[in-house]
């Protein structure tokens, strides 16, 4: 099984390096982007003898407690079935 | 009285907090390595700055989770000293000891130079011998130190008077300007409610020595010996 967990900037966080991003695409000449933000995408690797439900629980605990910041930072965990 | 440097893997401010206790301020300092779970023979302990876990998922979020980063936190209840600098500031904010964050410099840039800071509060273990007013030439050298909190954390460390020094121009004005990175309200350093824990972006372990351009950072250190020596007195 495989989780994917997404860390993303709260809304209102100031995101310096998707500015940055944001400003080249545009001298780039790319048109209607509106905003650019710049998170974090991590793969965990789980054991098959975990049910969905359980992986999910272990995943956002570890999402919530070392992957994200949660003064500056959402997260999202998605569970995949291989 | 006994000063502790943390060392976590990837510390590079450690032997120069060390050097300035144990030659210019004069008093007994230990390295502690990042795996100590007893610090009952401190007084103070320094998190120095550096590149904790290279920085790794974010500035000082993996130190957190080192072994001596619990004994920080009883050492902090217990009342006594945690100076974080720089890296250091960054692992107090994450675990928690802290309020706030500190994110990328807005404009992108790891900042080093020399920067002015405004003692704003000089009733804290860590500016008692400086009056709260005065300009401190200290030098920053951070590409994450941009302070972020919300408006009600804000409004909390002002009504507290928690927030310690703030970056001002060569006058002493609060501006724009003078913001090297982007930190809410121009915060430098701040402290915890209880006043035992000051996180700051400035190096003050690099500004004293006339040979290095300033040896304002010396008073920070010179009021933190003299509040723990205040205290041994008037414990006996």
């Amino acid at each position: 099984m495989k989780a994917k967990v997404y860390v993303t900037l709260k809304q209102g966080v100031l995101d310096p390096q998707g500015k940055a991003i944001h400003h080249s695409v545009e001298l780039l000449g790319f048109e209607n982007i509106q905003d650019i933000r710049q998170g974090k995408y991590f793969e965990i690797q789980l054991n098959g003898s975990l049910s969905k439900d359980e992986a999910e629980k272990l995943v956002t605990q570890i999402a919530k407690e070392v992957l994200s910041n949660p003064v500056i930072e959402d997260y999202k965990v998605e569970i995949e079935d291989l | 009285m006994k000063y502790g440097v943390i060392v976590f893997p990837g510390s590079n401010c450690d032997h120069d907090a060390y050097h300035v206790i144990s030659k210019l301020v004069g008093q007994p300092v230990d390295f502690v390595w990042h795996k100590e779970t007893d610090l009952s023979r401190y007084d103070a302990v320094i998190l120095p700055g550096g590149f904790s876990y290279g920085d790794y998922l974010r500035a000082g979020a993996l130190a957190k989770f080192s072994p001596v980063m619990k004994a920080v936190k009883a050492f902090a209840d217990e009342g006594k000293f945690v100076l974080g600098i720089c890296n250091g500031f960054q692992i107090l904010c994450e675990s928690g000891l802290l309020p706030g964050a500190l994110i990328r410099n807005q404009n992108l840039n790891f900042i080093c130079k020399h920067v002015r800071v405004r003692v704003e509060n000089s009733n804290t273990p860590f500016t008692s011998e400086i009056p709260a007013g005065s300009i401190l030439s200290i030098p920053i050298a951070h590409a994450e130190g941009n302070f972020i909190c919300d408006e009600a954390v804000l409004t909390e460390l002002e009504e507290n008077n928690q927030i310690v020094f703030r970056y001002c121009d060569e006058k002493g004005e609060v501006t724009k300007e003078a913001n090297p990175n982007g930190s809410v309200s121009n915060i430098a350093g701040i402290c915890n409610r209880n006043r035992n824990v000051l996180g700051m972006m400035p190096h003050p372990e690099r500004a004293c020595e006339e040979i290095l351009g300033s040896t304002d950072g010396r008073e920070i250190f010179r009021s933190l010996t003299n509040t723990i020596e205040r205290l041994k007195r008037d414990n006996r």
